[in-house]
């Protein structure tokens, strides 16, 4: 009983920073406490006439796009070899691979401002941001794809080549079916991850902020701030919303394997 | 080399490149230039220890690298303290088929925007926060209470909350290994409860714990934004003295040495924390 309700109290401290967000998004005050003010919807109809929020947003999505389909494809390929072959150097490779799920942002932000700045002499832009964000991304990508491939019956996919397909049809037409919810839920994670990375876009960001980098701009500033709680609820709905696809997909995966569900993404 | 193992090779060979392009030859150019000079507006490539030596030898370096990992250890301490009955409860108190929806709820609010989420934790703290407005509100305290924010104290409570998921997942699964029957047999011969938990349990959960304090320090000591919004003079950490001599300094060499130097450090940690629980372990 003690350890419920500890539990409990554990998940209130889980969710109180987010469950306070709309309360002030919609709060009739430029200070964020309390008391509350009266209702208003002001901070979010400001939120349609600021031309370089909008700007960020489109860089963070299409940053966010390019990297997470180029994530999968990279931890599709990786996850596959990893679960189907056996060969010499595996576990150091897929060390290597999976390294950035374990090193510090900063690390990765400060490697890469070298290469592109010190060593390449190239201008930093959103493409610089797309190189760091697939490679933060492909370890989970790896991580959903790896439970979708040992979900997966491997003898499947030999029938198909015995019934006359080639390897690479095989694939297409019986593994990757089987295990698009996988995919799909890498995609989706991706997505979010990039959406909301800061640390790295900082350090890599040119000319063009993403929408993070935007954000942190706006909390030196006071008056700014209930805009930023407004945006901030709607990035959390966002979120949330992509993670329940996720999850639903993660569900139907392990469903579509004929298998018992063990646990989420991650 | 077989078909199998050169097939494999193939398959992996993009996503390897990648990595090798992309992490392994920066991380080696990082160790280069920390080797190099700034030389007002260029490189000086010619190898030299003077970083070395002004990181070691400038105090403000050693105490920044030092609160850093006394932060880090305290995050990952708390952390993994408060995660751990977590686990427990969903491993062996939720029924199987709702563990996956109570692993989704617990890892939702780490996906939402982080940067708001530390803001919010300075709303939260702060001298006219939620946190003392609701203390006065009950009469608990008269004046509001001023340790909550800007210092190490927030650092570690926004950080634990950050890195709540990464530590509750691999203590849960490495609970869930554990064969119910162990518990059973140790119950039988006599164990208490108590000392069922600290004999069995806690043994046959340590590879959990151990990859959940290692999740959770080595990444602890490259954040900056934690320590720049809620930190206040006393709680900055080495990540933001590698990001002033970066962006505001334009000094990479001396940026890229403090990079190097916290990660020997939390390298050495970490195989130092390795060796002993393994000793422990075998001890047990």
């Amino acid at each position: 009983m003690t350890l419920r309700a500890y539990v409990i109290a554990y998940l209130l401290f889980l969710y109180a920073p987010i469950a306070l967000l709309p309360l002030f998004a919609f709060n009739d005050s430029t200070i964020i406490a309390f008391p509350l003010d009266a209702f208003t919807t002001r901070w979010f109809a400001e939120l349609w006439t600021v031309e370089a929020l909008h700007a960020a947003l489109w860089n963070s999505l299409l940053i966010a796009v390019v990297s997470t389909v180029l994530a999968t494809l990279l931890g599709l390929a990786a996850a596959r070899a990893a679960a189907k072959y056996r060969f010499p150097g595996k576990r150091g490779l897929m060390g290597m691979i999976m390294l950035p799920l374990i090193l510090p942002e900063i690390i990765v932000a400060v490697s890469l401002l070298v290469v592109v700045i010190q060593v390449l002499g190239w201008p930093l832009s959103r493409w610089t941001i797309v190189a760091a964000h697939t490679l933060i991304c492909i370890p989970f990508s790896i991580a959903i794809l790896n439970g979708a491939f040992q979900n997966l019956d491997a003898s499947l996919e030999e029938a198909a080549v015995d019934l006359g397909e080639n390897r690479w049809s095989a694939f297409r037409l019986v593994t990757v079916p089987l295990i698009a919810p996988g995919i799909v839920a890498s995609l989706l994670v991706g997505f979010t991850i990039s959406l909301d990375e800061f640390i790295i876009a900082f350090f890599l960001s040119g000319a063009e902020p993403t929408l993070p980098v935007y954000i942190w701009g706006l909390l030196r500033f006071p008056a700014r701030l209930p805009v930023v709680m407004a945006l901030g609820t709607l990035l959390v709905l966002a979120s949330i919303l992509l993670l329940v696809l996720a999850e639903i997909m993660r569900r139907r995966g392990v469903a579509r394997a004929g298998l018992k569900d063990k646990g989420g993404f991650l | 080399m077989d078909t199998e193992a050169r097939r494999g090779l193939l398959l992996i060979s993009p996503t390897a490149l990648y990595a090798v392009a992309l992490l392994a030859m920066p991380l080696a150019a990082v160790l280069a230039i920390s080797f190099a000079t700034q030389d007002f507006l260029t490189i000086d490539w010619t190898p030299t220890l003077a970083n070395y030596a002004e990181a070691t030898g400038e105090p403000l370096y050693r105490q920044l690298l030092l609160r850093s990992v006394l932060i880090a250890g305290a995050v990952t301490l708390v952390t993994v303290l408060l995660a751990f009955p977590v686990a427990y409860y969903v491993s062996f108190y939720v029924a199987p088929s709702r563990k996956s929806l109570w692993l989704f709820l617990i890892t939702i609010p780490f996906w939402t925007s982080y940067l708001i989420r530390v803001f919010l934790w300075k709303v939260i703290l702060g001298f006219n926060g939620v946190f003392n407005t609701s203390l006065q509100g009950l009469g608990i305290v008269e004046e509001p209470l001023s340790f909550l924010l800007y210092n190490a104290n927030a650092v570690v409570i926004t950080l634990a909350h950050a890195f709540a998921p990464f530590a509750i997942l691999p203590i849960f699964v490495s609970l869930e290994r554990i064969d119910r029957s162990l518990l059973e047999a140790a119950r039988d011969l006599g164990e208490t409860y108590l000392t069922t938990f600290f004999r069995v349990t806690l043994p046959l959960a340590m590879p959990g714990v151990t990859a959940a304090v290692l999740i959770v320090f080595i990444p602890t000591i490259g954040d900056y934004v934690t320590p720049r919004l809620v930190g206040g003079p006393d709680g900055l950490m080495i990540a933001n003295m590698i990001q002033t001599q970066f962006l505001r300094l334009n000094n990479a060499p001396l940026g890229a040495t403090l990079a190097v130097l916290s990660m020997l450090t939390v390298g050495l940690i970490s195989i130092a924390f390795v060796l002993l629980t393994r000793r422990w372990g075998r001890t047990q």
